[in-house]
């Protein structure tokens, strides 16, 4: 900031070509005059005015170039020897010694600093001006540089800046000495800008705290301030709210997407696969090997690499998962527990693979351009892109599963093979291969959540171990090979998890949540949605 | 008990094993610690006390295969009644530290550089030894007593409830891991210095602990093999083997679950109890899902069920464990998971199992001949 104010100072100075004298004579005086405070009042009024002299004034003045004179003159030196008059640039000469620097002070910095801000306002380059209204919000302004950046304010173009500008207004104009004028600034700041922002700044002027200097005292305007001040807290709480609700979904469709998988192989063929995880950490790291591919050779079109990831990673965790099934789960069928161990080896042998591949860190995977940043609603409510993506991608996973589930052969043998598998096998339904085909899709499933989860995480042999556990509690209040358990027991847990965690914390969060799952257990003991039947072992 | 049919039933090979391991672990070893420290016989300090960890391991094992090889409940979340009873006992020692301590206080060091001013209400009373050994009982036992009867009660088995076991010891870890809640952080208990007055890094404490665990094994082992034969140990291999004809028999299999599971819990608590002054700390990566699922596999080496099996297991896993991660630490999870797969493919019944195996496979080709 302070770099650009230089080059704009060097702009204004090239363009003027020397020190211009739109500053009269009279401004000069009363600046030489004045003590620190009076100083900083008169910077904001040329500010105000737009005098196209202050650039190069507050320049001068930073450099320390100025003296005031007993009769009220301000003069100049360039090289501490020869001095002009400000005003009128006749040469006076030798200094004398009963002239004073112009020290810029605290008072007269805060002046300083306003007024220059408020001239980088006027820039016509759009970013800058954005910028600069922005450090305006964050800096302690004088008062005095209120009708600067009203003027600003009113000439302003962009929206956005405009908008920031008169929540500065807004903000000065709360120490108005008028009344009135403090209520409408009160308004102002109730209607527009970021509103936990303006509710602490109005929350200050009632429950002032320690600094007693702001309190509100007139108390019609209190009163005003603080139905304004109630109004605004109801604000901020719904867009907390629509936070977690949104932050609950995200959570929510990324255990939907991990969890699908576990629920289609362990409807299927009852195994609760362990390695579920690591088939997720194979497809994040299947996307980094991708990015890589894509970097080196398709440099030019990197930022789609996610998109080329997407099938490779299906495919090499699928068939990943379809080595296991042939290897290792086809000799255990009907012996769920030893399945279960034998998927935890399974796991620990991948972790240490990637480990001894890729090493224990983690690795870099960068969202594309196109997924960084984020859908700004409202200041408070800012939804990151790629989280919005993979709610969408979530979502579409989930319904091309349903359609390949209820309306392909392979999903007409899967639903019959997991509802009986003995009756499949006597209609013709080669129940090892649906198996087979079964346990690859619900792997590839898995690789799919690991692109999803390369985006918004860290991407490390360990990556599966975080989310397994709850991706498990998801198919256990979901119920058995049930797509619609899956995705509302994920939401729903989710959700639950980011409302809980603000208000007593991640763990006890985590914690109630556990309970509350075997709570739930008690009353549906087969999940949401169990097969309707009857069953005996 | 001893000359019962128990005893008898072990067969001669089960009495002489045990009878061995009796002379070993309660004669000899403590006969041989009584040599001067230069003698080449004489067992170390750091051999006595891995062999005692082992043993609460072992004791560990057994606690497991009484719910998963008699029962058939596989649980996944052992590894938090462990831990549990070895932080009972574990702030009993934490107490018994006094004021030596690095800051010479009151409180335990870790409550003092966590900003604690007095002890949770929970810690009340744990200075007392005997109330301390009460709650390694307790408190390991009243958690399965609970979690357990809402699990059974809803009918949640096989591997749903294997998944909920786990989450269980993942939720405890958790809370132990949180400095707030007075059980140490992630640092845990450590640091002890002394049992009822005595020095607990003495060659003579070591001693006693690890003839105390040995006793304990021995114990826990009789114990379940006279449960396992009794009335109740045949129902829970009937709860293991067809619960639902049993249901429709008449028997209300609940209780018979919940005491077995209570019961393995508190075997549990105590070895994890006898665990922690041999090793000198207790942490909540004690409870984390991956040592619980390691139990599993030490009762499956052995082969579920017989008892004995998961002893040898537990012994033979560890052993392999302390020589691999000495000597080759990047095999040791290549290791760890090819024994979960290969012992679960082709030696379901373990190394016990395997003598019966082989004898049936010579036998049968015999007789085709």
């Amino acid at each position: 900031m302070r770099s650009s104010f230089a080059a704009t100072a060097m702009a204004f100075a090239l363009i003027i070509a020397r020190p211009t004298h739109a500053l009269t004579a009279q401004d000069f005086g009363s600046f030489a005059q004045g003590g620190p405070s009076e100083r900083a009042v008169l910077l904001g009024q040329w500010a105000a005015r737009g005098d196209t002299g202050l650039a190069t004034f507050i320049a001068s003045l930073e450099n320390g170039e100025y003296r005031s004179t007993p009769e009220g003159k301000l003069v100049r030196t360039l090289d501490g020897e020869t001095f002009t008059d400000a005003a009128t640039d006749s040469v006076l000469g030798a200094p004398k010694p009963e002239w004073e620097d112009v020290v810029v002070s605290n008072v007269l910095r805060a002046g300083v600093e306003g007024a220059k801000a408020a001239l980088q306002l006027s820039i016509p380059d759009e970013g800058e001006r954005l910028q600069a209204a922005k450090d305006l919000l964050e800096a302690e302004l004088d008062p005095a540089i209120l009708p600067a950046i009203e003027k600003a304010a009113v000439k302003e173009t962009s929206p956005a800046i405009k908008a920031l500008l008169d929540g500065l207004v807004a903000k000065l104009a709360l120490s108005a000495d008028e009344p009135e004028k403090r209520i409408a600034a009160a308004r102002a700041l109730g209607e527009s800008g970021d509103a936990s922002n303006n509710l602490k700044l109005l929350d200050a002027r009632i429950n002032p705290g320690e600094d007693s200097s702001i309190a509100e005292t007139d108390s019609v305007v209190r009163l005003e301030i603080a139905k304004i001040a109630a109004g605004l807290r109801t604000k901020v709480w719904f867009y907390e709210m629509t936070g977690h609700l949104f932050t609950g979904i995200s959570l929510g469709s990324i255990l939907v997407l991990v969890a699908l998988g576990l629920a289609i192989t362990y409807g299927l063929l009852g195994v609760i696969n362990m390695a579920h995880g690591e088939l997720v950490m194979i497809g994040a790291y299947t996307t980094y090997l991708v990015q890589g591919v894509f970097r080196s050779h398709f440099a030019a079109s990197e930022s789609v690499y996610i998109l080329a990831a997407i099938p490779a990673a299906f495919l090499v965790s699928g068939l990943v998962g379809v080595a296991l099934e042939r290897l290792i789960l086809r000799h255990l069928y009907g012996r769920p527990l030893e399945s279960l161990l034998a998927t935890w080896g399974v796991s620990l042998f991948l972790i240490q693979t990637v480990r001894s591949l890729f090493g224990p860190q983690n690795v870099e995977v960068a969202s594309p351009a196109w997924l960084s940043g984020s859908l700004v609603l409202q200041s408070n409510l800012v939804l990151p892109w790629n989280r919005l993506a993979i709610i969408a991608f979530a979502g579409t996973v989930l319904v091309l599963t349903a359609i390949v589930l209820t309306k392909t052969r392979l999903g007409l043998f899967i639903r019959a093979t997991t509802q009986n598998r003995a009756m499949s096998r006597c209609v013709g339904v080669k129940t090892s291969l649906v198996d087979m085909m079964a346990f690859g899709l619900g792997s590839g499933l898995a690789g799919l959540a690991g692109v999803a989860l390369s985006q918004v995480g860290n991407v490390g042999p360990d990556l599966g171990q975080g989310y397994i556990v709850d991706s498990f509690l998801v198919v256990v209040v979901g119920g058995v090979g049930q797509l619609a358990g899956s995705l509302w027991a994920g939401l729903g847990i989710g959700m639950l998890t980011k409302f809980l965690e603000p208000t007593v914390g991640a763990v006890l969060a985590k914690i109630a949540l556990l309970v509350l799952i075997i709570l739930f257990i008690q009353k549906r003991p087969q999940g949401l949605f169990a097969l309707k039947g009857r069953q005996a072992d | 008990m001893r000359e019962g049919p128990l005893f008898k039933s072990l067969g001669r090979n089960g009495q002489i094993a045990l009878a061995l391991f009796s002379f070993l672990a309660l004669v000899l070893v403590p006969l041989l610690r009584l040599l001067p420290e230069s003698a080449a016989l004489y067992p170390s300090d750091y051999t006595v006390t891995w062999l005692g960890k082992i043993m609460c391991y072992m004791i560990l094992a057994l606690a497991l295969d009484l719910v998963w090889g008699l029962t058939g409940i596989l649980s996944l979340g052992h590894g938090a009644f462990f831990a549990l009873g070895g932080y009972m006992f574990g702030m009993y020692l934490m107490r018994s530290i006094g004021h030596d301590g690095v800051y010479k206080s009151d409180l335990p060091d870790f409550m003092v550089f966590l900003d604690w001013k007095e002890y949770p209400w929970f810690w009340n009373g744990t200075q007392h030894f005997l109330w301390a050994l009460l709650l390694v009982i307790l408190v390991p036992g009243l958690l399965a007593f609970v979690f357990g009867f809402f699990a059974f009660r809803s009918r949640i088995k096989g591997v749903y409830f294997s998944i909920i076991t786990q989450a269980l010891t993942y939720a405890a870890m958790l809370l132990f891991f949180r400095n707030e809640t007075g059980f140490g952080g992630n640092n845990g208990f450590t640091d002890f210095k002394r049992i009822l007055g005595f020095d607990i890094t003495s060659g003579a404490m070591r001693t006693t602990l690890f003839m105390l665990s040995a006793g304990l094994l021995l114990g826990s082992l009789l114990g379940s093999l006279w449960l396992a034969r009794s009335r109740f140990g045949r129902i829970l291999t009937a709860i293991r083997d067809a619960e639902s004809r049993l249901q429709f028999c008449g028997y209300d299999t609940l209780w018979y679950k919940l005491s077995i599971w209570t019961i393995s819990a508190v075997l549990a608590g105590i070895a994890g109890a006898l665990f922690v002054p041999q090793v000198g700390i207790i942490n909540p990566s004690e409870m984390s899902a991956a040592n619980s699922i390691e139990v599993a596999i030490w009762v499956a080496v052995g082969g579920r069920g017989t008892l004995i099996g998961p002893l040898l297991g537990a012994g033979v896993v560890n052993m392999g464990k302390s020589w691999l991660t000495a000597n080759f630490p990047n095999l040791w999870l290549y290791a760890l998971g090819g024994l979960f797969i290969l012992v679960t493919i082709f030696l379901p019944n373990g190394i016990v199992g395997l003598a019966s195996t082989l004898r049936k496979r010579l036998g049968n080709t015999g007789a085709h001949k």
